[in-house]
């Protein structure tokens, strides 16, 4: 029971601005849908059913069809992500290499599985497909650091040093 | 700007750029006339960013300027050498000193000691670049680059990808002109197909037959796109040319819409190429404000403008029509073939799409001639391949080489063999659409035929090399798994199909295989290769069916003695301690997290079978190798 609920949508009206002003920005655009909503996760850091109904709403499309599209793809998440995002990439070259092992430790270190975040919100974790650093594998981002020719041992270490202080704390206790 | 003024710059430009590719003592003395005594050349693609060339590039440019010397060292931040294994890459010129995992800690030394006073630093030099008696060779006569050609990777490595300037210096942009001033349409298109060139995407299509498809359809408005959706997992060419050149897939694309008639441009990139998409952005800027994109491209009557898109993380969208449909702005799903997109693609305009790695090669046969072009390479597959070699290999990185080229080439030569003496056992290439080569066929000849005929395919450039330890029904289920993820669901044969081969492949490595699971595997990746929409689909069964054609043996110890040869297959496998070994040092019993391990002191011990997990904690403390694997 680590995932955080569903309904717990707190948008901004700061952050609602910003998606009104980039749904005019690619409304009259051909296949303005897509930009839309790449830019709408940035501000929101997910899809929420509430912005999927603004953005329906601001194009003059139907729900679905902006729901359609957003559970195709694989970048756009219905569910809010951690603080931290850890990425494990199981591309071909960083599998060969181990990268499950990698997986299966980091899932282990923080009680969740892959596509699911941790209940205090701090981290969640992701499989990609290649970030392209082939030759590093095996390969575990967290955020935008890369970390390179990782092994499970390590694992711990590398998510502890996202810990501040203060957070480590509040994990102890 | 006409055609002129980009003469002019890159007569400007001319010798800083010759300094790289002279031999050391020709460069020094063109090295004086530039204004820099030395460049320092350091690859800023994601894989030397990925070890750290950031912290690199800022130690070396305060380390200049705290010295004095940044107005006469120009630091250039370049594309992919290619040598991803030994990142951060440095090389020095007019010596060509080419450093490899660079520290800043080694940046401080090779400042004072090579930058100031003159003296390379040996040690941190690549060490095949170090004769035994101390004498440096070039990077070019190393076994890593020796047997390779570089034509689409011409610039990656070599010029400052954010610079135009510095793309125009080598003949950049010179292909447009010599097309807007002085070829038909109808000479590209006769152009291309006398080079012979093919389509790098995977399927091999010839391009110039594809671009006078698109310039025969009838309409007023047509498409150009390029296909940066790079989805093979373990492939990053694409990424590497967008990073390393961007200037080369604007320039042909640019080409593309002169040939067909079309007014307008996309490029379609993964998001998971942030650099990429940086560089692309960058470059299309500078194209406009140089007047090389936009209306009346080099004062004539052609205009031309590129836009990016980015994917959200959907395999399929590399396919064509996939592609074009989530440009429009929807569920990127596969539309049936006919009509092509060379009569009605995006928006329901004709449309040509072309690779990355295509593009980046047309340039040049404009600028050099067909008769160039297909001087390399075989009788139907002419010029060069980039693969990404990946996996169980010394040499991990990103290699071209002219098609014809045997695998065994690339594998020992190259690739420098595999790492801790174990043997070749196949390579994969393709990805999730191809299949493996087997030791067996190490010495075919890379090209279009050859790959196809052994059940692999050309792929666009994915290139994996497995040693004894990668179980091969691990690695078929390993696809099958990322083409179930990757099934958008459209069509059944796909979708259905690809699950129902991953259950079989589960039950095998699951120990519960029987014999005729080979068979209906067979019957059912014959359905979906004759009755998928799309590629994805027809290709799908590719790798399972290549492993069992090859390694038939390694499934049928999989299904009839219940054993994983490769000791991959955790279900298959169990651990024993071998008895004369074991020195009874309670080491193992201490460290078993499940209690599976008995013996007394000083006595032999045993793993209850039962209750062991299988987590491999045993074999990894015992320090006298008495616990085995088997």
């Amino acid at each position: 029971m680590n995932e955080v609920p569903l309904n717990t949508f707190k948008g901004t009206i700061v952050q609602e601005r910003q998606l009104k002003e980039v749904i005019e920005e690619h409304k009259e655009q051909a296949g303005g849908l897509m930009p839309i909503l790449q830019k709408a996760q940035d501000i929101y850091g997910y899809l929420p059913i509430e912005v999927q109904t603004m953005i329906a709403d601001g194009l003059g499309i139907s729900l679905s069809e902006v729901y359609g599209v957003v559970t195709f793809y694989s970048q756009f998440s219905l569910t809010p992500k951690g603080k931290h995002r850890i990425s494990v990439c199981l591309g071909t070259a960083c599998y060969v290499k181990g990268s499950d092992k990698v997986l299966e430790a980091v899932e282990k270190k923080l009680g969740i599985k892959s596509g699911q975040c941790t209940q205090d919100g701090l981290f969640s974790i992701d499989s990609c497909r290649c970030v392209g650093a082939c030759g590093l594998a095996p390969v575990m981002l967290v955020d935008d650091d890369v970390y390179g020719k990782v092994t499970p041992d390590q694992v711990d270490h590398i998510i502890d040093s996202y810990l501040t202080k203060k957070e480590v704390k509040a994990n102890d206790r | 700007m006409t055609v002129e003024e980009l003469n002019k710059i890159r007569d400007d430009m001319a010798d800083l750029i010759k300094v790289r590719k002279l031999v050391a003592s020709e460069g020094a003395k063109l090295a004086k006339k530039t204004g820099y005594r030395k460049q320092i050349l350091v690859c800023g693609s994601t894989g030397c960013n990925s070890s750290g060339s950031k912290k690199v590039i800022e130690t070396l440019e305060s380390e200049l300027a705290k010295q004095g010397l940044d107005k006469e060292v120009l630091v250039v931040k370049t594309g992919c050498f290619g040598l991803c294994a030994l990142g951060p890459i440095m090389i020095v010129y007019p010596e060509g000193a080419f450093y490899s995992q660079a520290t800043p800690e080694g940046v401080v030394r090779i400042v004072e000691e090579h930058i100031k006073n003159g003296n390379i630093v040996k040690d941190l030099l690549y060490k095949e670049t170090v004769h035994e008696d101390g004498s440096i060779i070039s990077l070019s006569e190393t076994n890593f680059y020796k047997k390779q050609l570089r034509i689409a990777l011409r610039n990656c490595g070599v010029i400052d990808p954010e610079n135009i300037k510095e793309y125009i210096a080598t003949d950049g942009y010179q292909a447009l002109a010599k097309v807007l001033t002085s070829m038909t349409a109808d000479d590209v298109i006769n152009e291309l197909l006398e080079s012979g060139i093919r389509g790098r995407g995977g399927a091999g299509f010839p391009t110039g037959r594809k671009w006078a498809f698109a310039k025969a359809s009838q309409g007023d408005i047509k498409y150009v796109c390029c296909n940066a959706d790079e989805g093979d997992p373990g492939a990053f060419m694409d990424r590497s040319i967008l990073e390393g050149d961007p200037h080369a897939i604007i320039e042909a694309m640019c080409i593309a819409g002169y040939t067909i008639g079309a007014k307008q441009g996309y490029i379609y990139v993964r998001a998971e190429y942030p650099v990429a998409v940086e560089r692309l952005e960058i470059a299309i800027a500078q194209a406009r404000e140089y007047g090389l994109l936009g209306d009346n491209i080099l004062g004539t009557d052609f205009c031309f403008d590129i836009e990016i898109r980015l994917g959200a993380g959907a395999f399929v969208c590399g396919e064509e029509t996939a592609l074009m449909t989530s440009i429009e702005g929807h569920r990127g799903e596969p539309r049936p073939r006919p009509p092509f997109p060379a009569v009605k693609g995006l928006f329901g305009k004709p449309t040509v799409l072309n690779n990355v790695e295509t593009y980046s090669n047309i340039p040049q046969i404009i600028r050099k001639g067909a008769k160039w072009y297909s001087s390399m390479g075989t009788e139907t597959s002419k010029g060069t391949k980039v693969f990404a070699l990946g996996g169980k290999i010394t040499n991990v990185g990103l290699v071209e080489i002219p098609m014809g080229t045997t695998l065994r080439e690339i594998v020992e030569e190259i690739g420098g063999g595999i790492p801790n003496g174990k043997k070749f056992k196949a390579a994969q290439t393709g990805g999730p659409s191809g299949g493996c080569i087997p030791a067996c066929h190490i010495d075919t000849p890379i090209d279009y035929e050859s790959l196809s005929a052994l059940g692999s395919m050309m792929g666009s450039g994915g290139l994996i090399i497995m040693d004894e330890d990668t179980c091969m029904v691990d690695i078929s289920k390993f696809y099958l798994n990322f083409t179930v993820d990757e099934s958008c669901g459209k069509c059944t044969p796909c979708r259905i199909g690809t699950r129902r081969l991953l259950q079989f492949l589960d039950k095998i490595t699951a120990g519960d295989g029987e014999y005729e699971d080979l068979e209906k595997i067979s019957e059912i990746a014959n359905h979906m290769k004759s009755s998928s929409l799309c590629a994805l689909g027809q290709s799908a069964p590719n790798p399972v069916l290549s492993t069992i054609k090859y390694f038939k043996d390694e499934y049928i110890e999989h299904i009839v003695d219940k054993h994983c040869p490769a000791g991959v297959c955790k279900s298959l496998l169990h651990y024993e301690i071998i008895p004369g070994l074991c020195k009874g040092c309670t080491l193992c019993a201490r460290n078993c997290p499940v209690d599976a391990i008995s013996g007394s002191v000083k006595q032999p011990h045993k793993i209850d079978k039962s209750l062991c997990i299988k987590c491999g904690l045993c074999e990894k403390n015992c320090k006298f190798g008495a616990v085995i694997k088997k």
